[in-house]
């Protein structure tokens, strides 16, 4: 067992290698954005009310901000950066682009990332609270609003970003399909 | 938040021999140490320890590891077929995230969301001993309306230790003298009395490394009643996991436990033995509500939770006797 208060860190974000000399009270959200400058995941509350720092860790979705970076350098940790480019979109963002699922745009990020996270727990057959029957859960509207509740938009954006969510569902059981 | 010395334990007797304060999902003591309400100087990884799995029981119950988290829990086939209760009530709390990282043990050890407790420039005898109770003549609606104490009316916030409650779970520990101790939770928590700041039978430094259930009662339907200010990502007002089994038109077997009302998950066994033997009829749900709230006592702004509580009570034997 080793035991300390700070020093050299390794990560794997984005399938990249970063190092990190820092204080093991950072939490991962703070590494993210203020020691590797991936900005990209915000920071609403600090407290996990609102899921603006929503990220994929092992691909489970989960709050930067209530996790210390120290307990994640053996994991895959994947931001909204590591999602898809601006050629070349991830299907969630494509479908956020076409719907307009987003005003100001800081709760964005956050949203995107946890509907990923979503659609494969949904795909895994996780139920919710929403769902009749918890042995097999059918994906409708109130599905998403429930599984998205831990994201929060200011803007009430949320029409749009349940359209964006749905389409995207439907679109990955269709390239499944066709596989 | 204050500086603290970091340490990953490879085995349960390292976490226990490091004498420190273990972190799990870290959901709730990173938030506390963050505010400073908790300072730890030394804590203890435990997220790696071999404790994330659910094993089936020779008895036809379920081991669940203390690291198993609260998505993982909530998911598994067997505890839907077998505790629809406790998927339920794990469904009910906090956010997709927030149940990804939460894990079993960190759940039933979360502390009060009492606004005081966290709030350091107030006074609050749970956060330091002896200092006074600022939610008493203040802003207590969240507060509990039973078993509290002159000296703090702060609830346990949790979901998941109300239906394990109901379901009558076994937590299993590792003391720190390397012995393995058995705790119904009926006997886990401890009511506040003068001493709110202890929560639990555990001694520190305790860890928990399995919650046991005991086998399905054959035949009970199972609900999880959760009230709220919003209808998702919200603690309870107040919450119901009842497991109720109706035999030749009479109740067979009557199991209610309540979150919301009391500083811990609220079992009275008073009220299930006036339902028992009993035909299901609003009088006899009635009386039965009568006698959980016949010590309750508001504060003020919680008043409403005992009419609440009633009529969460009597819904629920109705739906689950017709
Ligand atoms: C915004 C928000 C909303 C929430 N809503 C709800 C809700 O509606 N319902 C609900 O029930 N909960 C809710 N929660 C609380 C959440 O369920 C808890 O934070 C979580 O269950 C704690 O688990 P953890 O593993 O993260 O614990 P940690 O934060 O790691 O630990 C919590 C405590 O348990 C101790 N501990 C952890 N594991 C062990 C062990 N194995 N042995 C001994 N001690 C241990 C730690 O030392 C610490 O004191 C919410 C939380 C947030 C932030
Ligand atoms: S109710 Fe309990 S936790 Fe809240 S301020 Fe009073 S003593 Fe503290
Ligand atoms: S910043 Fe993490 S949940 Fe708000
Ligand atoms: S788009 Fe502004 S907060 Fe969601």
């Amino acid at each position: 067992m080793l035991s300390r208060t700070e020093g050299a860190m390794h990560f794997t974000i984005n399938g990249m290698q970063y190092d990190a000399d820092i204080d093991v009270r950072t939490s991962l959200l703070d590494l993210l954005r203020e020691h590797l400058g991936l900005a990209g995941s915000k920071k609403g509350c600090d407290h996990g009310q609102c899921g603006a720092c929503t990220i994929l860790v092992n691909g489970r979705r989960i709050n930067a901000c209530l996790t210390l970076a120290v307990m994640h350098q053996d994991d895959e940790i994947v931001t909204i950066e590591g999602l898809g480019t601006i050629d070349d979109l991830h299907p969630m963002q494509a479908a956020f682009v076409q719907h307009d699922g987003y005003q100001c745009g800081y709760c964005t990020p956050g949203q995107i990332c946890s509907a990923v996270g979503m659609l494969d727990e949904v795909a895994r057959g996780w139920p919710s609270h929403a769902s009749a029957d918890l042995a097999r859960p059918i994906f409708d509207d109130d599905e998403i609003s429930e599984r998205m509740s831990g994201n929060l938009c200011r803007c009430s954006a949320y029409p749009n970003i349940v359209d964006a969510i749905r389409e995207a569902h439907a679109a990955s059981i269709e390239s499944e399909q066709a596989a | 938040m204050r500086a603290f010395d970091f340490t990953r334990a490879d085995s349960p007797q390292a976490a226990v021999a490091a004498g420190g304060r273990f972190i799990a999902g870290g959901t709730n003591l990173i938030d506390l140490m963050r505010l400073e309400v908790e300072t730890p100087e030394r804590l203890i990884d435990i997220s790696r320890l071999d404790l994330a799995r659910i094993e089936d029981r020779a008895d036809g119950g379920l081991t669940i590891g203390a690291l198993v988290p609260n998505s993982d829990l909530a998911a598994d086939r067997r505890v839907i077929e077998r505790y629809e209760v406790l998927s339920r009530a794990l469904l009910a709390g906090a956010s997709g995230q927030l149940r990804n990282k939460a894990t079993t043990g960190g759940n039933l050890l979360q502390r009060t969301r009492c606004y005081y407790f966290y709030d350091t420039a107030a006074s609050c005898n749970k956060r330091s001993p002896g200092a006074g109770c600022d939610a008493r003549g203040g802003f207590n609606r969240i507060h509990a309306v039973l078993g509290t104490s002159d000296d703090c009316i702060a609830t346990h916030p949790g979901d998941m230790p109300v239906a394990m409650q109901a379901l009558d779970a076994v937590i299993v520990t590792l003391t720190p003298g390397g012995a393995c101790r058995r705790l119904p939770i009926a006997d886990f928590y401890r009511l506040p009395g003068n001493t709110p700041q202890i929560e639990t039978v555990l001694e520190p430094g305790e860890l928990i490394t399995h919650v046991e259930l005991p086998p399905p009662v054959a035949g009970a339907r199972h609900l999880y009643r959760k009230v709220r200010d919003r209808a998702s990502y919200a603690f309870a007002l107040v919450s119901l996991a009842a497991l109720v089994k109706v035999t030749d038109g009479r109740i067979a077997h009557a199991a209610l436990a309540f979150g919301g009302l009391a500083p811990r998950p609220w079992r009275d066994p008073a009220v299930e033995a006036a339902l028992i033997g009993r035909e299901p009829s609003v009088e006899v749900f009635a009386a039965a509500a009568d006698i959980l709230l016949g010590e309750a006592r508001g504060s003020g702004h919680n008043d409403f939770k005992m009419p609440l509580a009633r009529r969460v009570l009597i819904a629920a034997l109705r739906d689950l006797t017709q």
